[in-house]
């Protein structure tokens, strides 16, 4: 692993831009970034600021134009479509706003999805499940489809997948988003406990407030540039 | 991999266009394997036809029977030849026979079909195994009675037990019905081939058949006897006598089938095609999560072309089952070679379902292909913006 010294994100002076219509948009300028090992880091800003697209080039989901982005040591913008699969499989667990379960799975096969890109035999799937679950406390609805839990229960499984694969970082995109104010405590208050108890390194996108005061960090990006506000 | 359940649990959220799309594909496995079904039936009925040790002789240059003709002197040289088997009572295995056509009126309807009329000898049971009288006796020597296969007994006017036919301007009495399986005798007449000589007037057999008393000596005896002078006749197997009369009808039908099929097939891979496109373009966030949790663009591909093979597995499945059920139906037409009526069935084969299935799952893999290229070739961030 990293020292604590050493940033699990590093990011220099990236550049990234969308073609709409033939021209050119630029989304985010110049962005540099360090994220702690073990941080939680809030990324808030208002919609069309390029918070979900600095997220997902964290993620490894997208390509930036230009710039350095460095993952626990791995240069990710370097590598092809097919090592960032791989890459993200290993690497990352993504909390959406939307929960993005399979609807055709039960929650115990959601949370198993990630492990079938791993060696791991089927009892050992089983038991890494089982345990995800028990975190959640979502043990006893391990054979529910997704249409039969509520929101809340849905971002826990989420959550549960996310974590299966012991990822280096937490990527959470307006997790709260969709949520009650309870469902939305119970959902912070995990991330929260993953981050002081666990030590994941956690990066969420949120408009909310009230989740953004979870953060040990918070940063605010404006017309793709980034202001720092300490927690 | 994506697993193979998340293929079929999808195909089952959406049951009522599955179903609709599998019946599509259902319907052209039936017609597919109906024709290959009926192809099988009609071999099988023409070569149980006949039985490997016996020979058939006709007339060089024809095919059938009916346009065959072997005058007397040439039957008797042919009797006396050293291959012919002896049968238990002491007489050669050997019948001279005759076959004429004649118009025969179903029964329940004024339509007409010919029907084989063939004039057997003494030994003519004894070389047809499978030939068994079922209802009252052989025909008498001398006398003008028939004997009718069960298929002709029971389709056409007049052919069943104690009525009566009329032709060669006489009436024949039924004194027995014979059955044959599912062979072309079970649709002929039999009657004293003298006596059916004299009442059409014709001075000539049609051919002669007998036992080899070695089935070995097949190739020598061929040889002689068609390169004989006093002779002008083709000697053949019998089994390879009744496959030769199904060969044009079998392709005739294979033809038919399979253009039929073809034709069909486009409609039901169009079918299967909008079914997969509209998976796909009400799976795009799904297909966004699956590669966002590292699942690659070719296990993508594999999970929508997976979901279409099982669609047209499915529709094979269904198509076959019911095909199946044609089994019990028995078809009778024209045998467009012997020009005579002949009744035969579905025959179901292992090698006939294999086919249908790799059919079906040739369908549903042109069904999907396109939809699961779609879908593997997603923009990864734009599948996650449709949320």
């Amino acid at each position: 692993m990293t020292s604590p010294s050493t940033p699990i994100v590093e990011i220099r002076n990236l550049f990234k831009s969308y073609l709409r219509s033939s021209q050119r948009v630029p989304v985010l300028e110049d962005i540099t970034l360090d994220v702690a090992d073990g941080e939680f880091l809030a990324l808030m800003g208002p919609s069309g600021s390029g918070k979900s697209t600095l997220l997902n080039l964290i993620a490894g989901i997208d390509h930036p134009d230009s710039g350095l982005l460095r993952v626990g040591g791995v240069e990710v913008s370097a590598l092809s479509e097919g090592e960032l699969a791989a890459w993200r499989a290993a690497h990352v667990g993504f909390i959406f706003q939307f929960y993005n379960l399979i609807p055709v799975l039960t929650a115990f096969e959601n949370v198993e999805l990630p492990l079938l890109l791993t060696p791991l035999s089927r009892k050992e799937r089983h038991e890494h499940v089982a345990l995800a679950l028990r975190l959640v406390s979502l043990e006893d609805r391990m054979d529910h489809r997704p249409g039969q839990l509520s929101g809340g229960q849905q971002q826990r499984v989420a959550i549960a997948r996310a974590l299966i694969t012991d990822p280096t970082i937490l990527v959470a995109d307006e997790p709260t988003g969709d949520l009650d104010r309870e469902s939305a405590e119970e959902v912070l208050g995990l991330m929260d406990r993953l981050n002081r108890e666990f030590g994941k390194t956690v990066i969420m996108v949120t408009h909310d407030p009230r989740a953004a005061e979870k953060a040990r960090v918070i940063r605010h990006l404006e017309k793709g540039l980034l202001n720092h506000v300490p927690a | 991999m994506i697993p193979l359940y998340y293929s079929l649990r999808n195909l089952w959220t959406r049951r009522l266009t599955t179903a609709l799309t599998v019946v599509g594909m259902a319907l052209v496995v039936f017609v597919f394997a109906a024709t290959l079904m009926l192809v099988e039936g009609l071999q099988q009925t023409l070569v149980d036809t006949g039985s490997p040790e016996n020979m058939v002789l006709i007339r060089k240059g024809s095919e059938t029977e009916v346009q065959s003709g072997i005058d007397r002197d040439a039957a008797a040289i042919l009797a006396s030849q050293p291959e012919v088997a002896i049968g238990g009572d002491g007489q050669p295995l050997f019948a001279r026979e005759s076959v004429v056509l004649i118009n025969l009126a179903k029964r329940g309807s004024d339509e007409e079909a010919n029907v084989i009329i063939r004039g057997i000898g003494p030994a003519s049971l004894a070389l047809r195994p499978q030939v068994r009288l079922v209802e009252g006796r052989m025909p008498r020597p001398g006398a003008a009675e028939i004997v009718a296969g069960a298929s002709i007994a029971r389709r056409f006017r007049g052919a069943a037990l104690g009525e009566s036919v009329r032709f060669g301007m006489r009436d024949w009495q039924v004194v027995g019905v014979f059955d044959a399986g599912a062979t072309g005798f079970s649709s002929e007449i039999w009657g004293d081939v003298d006596q059916l000589m004299q009442a059409f007037r014709r001075p000539v057999y049609s051919s002669v058949v007998f036992r080899l008393r070695d089935p070995g000596a097949f190739a020598g005896y061929k040889e002689r006897i068609e390169t004989d002078p006093r002779l002008t006749v083709v000697a053949k197997r019998e089994i390879q006598f009744y496959a030769d009369q199904s060969a044009a009808m079998g392709t005739f039908l294979r033809i038919l089938g399979t253009t039929l099929t073809l034709i069909f097939s486009v409609g039901a891979v169009i079918g299967a095609m909008i079914t997969m496109y509209a998976a796909v373009a009400g799976r795009i966030t799904e297909i966004g999560i699956l590669r966002s949790l590292g699942f690659g663009r070719g296990s993508i591909l594999l999970a929508f072309v997976a979901e279409s093979l099982l669609l047209g597995l499915l529709g094979g499945l269904a198509g076959l089952f019911f095909a199946s059920f044609m089994q019990l139906i028995t078809i009778s037409t024209m045998n467009w070679q012997t020009f005579a009526e002949l009744a035969f069935g579905f025959s179901l084969t292992f090698g006939i379902a294999l086919k249908c299935l790799a059919f079906a799952l040739v369908m549903g893999l042109s069904g999907g292909l396109l939809p699961a290229l779609r879908a593997a070739r997603m923009n990864l961030v734009e599948a996650l913006r449709a949320a």
